[in-house]
């Protein structure tokens, strides 16, 4: 008889392991997380959910804790849920930010020297190597795929990052300071130039501030070769992080 | 030192003389401009100081007088002050603080459950109420509790809601004779809503008014009767988590209740769905509707009518009459006859993409598609609405009527909805359009017609609220911290400070010593303000 239980429970025990299911996982995640988080993970008043690293949860064990224990003091716990419908929204989340697998035509190692023969580092840190005037790539590799990065390298003004900003400040005494927004507030602006100097301005100081939409100072890198490019594409889909 | 001493002697003999806050003194508010007595400053709603010490001419003088740091995260609370003692609250707990240094009196916590959660907001306090001799608060896991004014002691607590099927309160409860009212929180929760009064000496409760009515109860009609969604109405939310107005000469009670349950899925829940989405008007004695206004009938956006109702006399074609203002979450400004509900006027006060505009009646008039879709449904307003529980302020000495507006849009989704005891209930929600533009902004409007006079551009929506001052001035703040003063007059502005941290709460402005302060919290900091300080 106590053998019957024990079998029991191991079945028990042996559902809760089963693969989750990310239909359920989604079905739950869109009633009681797409509330914060945005319908497909955008973000909402929560943050966004649709990128492969999440800062809370590096790895599948602390996302589970995450989702059961919520985050204080917004975030609520899923108590209600049991092991398997946590490890389906997890699974379920971390489809969000999946970036699928694809076939790269080039080869990093040469991608590498393209980068620096091509002044790349000139703008962009990468594993503490460069300067900083554009965003830092150590990890770009794990938020884009290589689709989006050969079309930045191709046409950079087109897939601008949201939030970016380029703009023309134009003081009292006429002279002009043209860079990226750092920072803006109803009354101020803090603009950072060419050579990485800071500015900051009060609104009402300036004879005009111009939003310089669809603009960016990263240069067209058309002109490369198309393996040169392959190459370079390559190598920016390897940048997966800090290790 | 001996000035130090000097002040707590002052508190101290004050505490004796002037504690007890009456029911008339808070009737009479006005004639003490340095107290703030209730939520709003007045019954009226009005969130309007009639101090001016601080001018257009002076303010840019205004320097910080002191901080307060809060234990906890955000923090929304709108301060009570009598008599140089400032009272605040954060969630399930209150301090008074000396209201010339910021040095804390006295201070009352209670533990919040470890099984409490909040479903679909986060966990604030917006401030305390007073009356008498008592301070009252409501908690986090649901119960109103009554403090001695001199010690923070308890002298009474009552049970309101049961927290654990998703009941809570965040609001400043509203202290009129001899009663308590508070509403709950949990409209995202499958809740049925109500508004409560509590006995003020003892904590019995005094009455109830459901905000969705039972079968055989009128408004029930707006409900689906038939099987299988004749329960509907038990899980149908009807939250009522913003203070209300009172006009003491009438004894009504204004309150505004929230989105119906499910949220974005209305399929189980055809008809109207009173009294979601409403302003009602109940008496101060026995919670008895005398009339209501639904301005989103089976609304189906998360529209809750969650707002102080601002009351105001003005002439309607040449009639001096009793009117009450509402700007809705839904981008409808509304003035309605305080008296009977009548609708007066109305019109859009910010970018909305769902109506067509109002009817005689005040009904909007619905464009078609504009549910929430399993694709999704592009529209303005987004969720949180043009505006939503942060106060308006109304000026007497200007007629304005300002208001923080949100201007930004979202894509709603439908989705399916089970009701789980104490989980989400919401069938769907919202996503953020991709690159859309995100703006705030003051604005003021004729209070009896809705017409904008001027509007004062922020960089990003505001979760702040409106303060209006006799000095001419209109105070408010912005989501990157800074906290700012207009020309009540013309919307220019006049002075600036960045406070470090996000405003979501509502300013007030008082006096000690006869030199007047204005007060805004910033993230987990209580600011106060003064001219030479």
């Amino acid at each position: 008889m106590s053998q019957w239980i024990l079998l029991i429970l191991l079945a028990a025990g042996a559902k809760a392991q089963d693969a989750p299911d990310l239909a359920a996982g989604r079905k739950i995640f869109e009633s009681q997380c797409a509330l914060c988080h945005g319908q497909t993970g955008t973000g909402g008043r929560g943050p966004s959910l649709n990128r492969p690293a999440l800062p809370h949860a590096p790895d599948d064990e602390a996302l589970y804790q995450v989702i059961f224990k919520g985050i204080e003091p917004e975030m609520p716990g899923a108590w209600q849920l049991d092991a398997h419908e946590i490890r389906s929204v997890a699974a379920y989340v971390r489809s969000l930010g999946a970036i699928p697998a694809e076939h790269l035509m080039g080869d990093p190692a040469r991608g590498e020297r393209v980068y620096q023969s091509k002044g790349c580092a000139g703008c962009h840190i990468v594993a503490g190597k460069g300067e900083s005037y554009g965003p830092e790539l150590t990890g770009i590799g794990a938020r884009r795929n290589g689709a989006n990065l050969r079309e930045t390298l191709l046409n950079p003004a087109s897939l601008l990052p949201e939030g970016f900003l380029y703009m023309s400040a134009v003081t009292r005494a006429g002279a002009t300071v043209r860079g990226i927004r750092v920072n803006e507030d109803t009354f101020t602006v803090q603009i950072k130039d060419a050579r990485g100097e800071f500015h900051s301005f009060k609104k009402s100081d300036l004879n005009s501030l111009t939003p310089l939409a669809h603009q960016t100072p990263m240069p067209s890198f058309a002109s490369l070769s198309s393996g040169e490019l392959d190459d370079l594409v390559s190598y920016l889909a390897s940048l997966k992080g800090k290790p | 030192m001996r000035h130090h001493a000097l002040w707590l002697l002052a508190i101290g003999l004050c505490g004796i003389a002037c504690a007890q806050v009456s029911y008339d003194r808070i009737v009479k508010a006005q004639q003490e401009p340095g107290n703030w007595l209730t939520y709003s400053g007045n019954y009226a709603g009005h969130r309007y100081s009639p101090l001016a010490g601080i001018t257009r001419e002076n303010v840019a003088g205004l320097r910080v007088a002191w901080a307060h740091q809060f234990g906890t995260g955000r923090t929304e609370t709108s301060p009570i002050v009598v008599n140089g003692v400032m009272y605040v609250t954060a969630p399930n707990m209150a301090a008074a603080l000396d209201a010339r240094t910021g040095r804390e009196l006295w201070k009352w916590s209670r533990p919040i459950p470890k099984d409490y959660r909040p479903i679909g907001f986060g966990q604030v306090n917006r401030g305390p109420a007073i009356l008498d001799d008592r301070l009252f608060v409501a908690t986090l896991d649901c119960f109103l509790v009554a403090l001695d004014l001199k010690s923070g002691a308890e002298r009474w607590t009552a049970k309101v809601g049961d927290y654990k099927l998703g009941y809570s309160m965040t609001l400043a409860p509203l202290a009129i004779k001899g009663k308590v009212i508070v509403g709950v929180s949990g409209g995202e929760a499958g809740i049925r809503g109500f508004i409560d009064a509590y006995d003020a000496a003892t904590g019995a409760r005094a009455w109830r008014f459901w905000t969705i009515p039972a079968p055989g109860e009128p408004g029930h009609e707006t409900w689906p009767q038939d099987a299988p969604s004749r329960d509907s109405w038990k899980t149908g939310g009807g939250s009522a988590w913003v203070t209300g107005s009172y006009d003491p000469e009438s004894n009504l009670v204004y309150w505004g209740i929230g989105n119906a349950g499910p949220d974005w899925n209305g399929d189980s829940r055809t008809g109207d769905n009173l009294y979601t989405c409403s302003l009602v008007a109940l008496d101060g004695d026995t919670g008895a509707l005398k009339w209501h206004f639904q301005f989103t009938p089976h609304d189906t956006h998360d529209w809750d009518s969650a707002h102080v109702p601002v009351l105001f006399e003005a002439e309607v074609r040449g009639v001096k009459r009793k009117l009450v203002a509402v700007a809705n979450r839904n981008a409808f400004f509304y003035v309605l006859d305080r008296s009977s509900g009548e609708f007066v006027a109305g019109r859009a006060y910010a970018k909305q993409t769902w109506a067509k505009g109002l009817d005689d009646s005040g009904r909007p008039v619905v464009l078609p598609h504009t549910d929430p879709s399993e694709e999704g449904t592009t529209l303005w307003p987004n969720l949180n609405g043009a505006t939503v529980w942060f106060s308006p302020s109304y000026s007497p000495q200007t007629g304005l009527f300002y208001v923080m507006v949100r201007e930004l849009g979202s894509i709603y989704y439908k989705r399916e909805a089970d009701y789980k005891p104490g989980t989400f209930f919401a069938g769907g929600g919202e996503g953020h359009i991709p690159n859309g533009e995100r703006k705030g902004a003051v604005r003021a409007l004729d209070v009896a017609t809705g017409n904008l006079r001027w509007e004062f551009s922020l960089h990003s929506p505001s979760w702040s609220g409106v303060l209006s001052t006799a000095g001419g001035l209109v105070f408010a703040g912005a989501e990157e911290g800074n906290f700012f003063a207009l020309d009540a007059a013309s919307g220019k502005p006049l002075w600036e400070f960045q406070t470090g941290g996000a405003i979501s709460a509502n300013p007030i402005s008082f006096s000690v010593d006869e030199k007047q302060y204005v007060a805004i919290p910033a993230d987990r900091v209580l600011y106060v303000f003064g001219l030479n300080p």
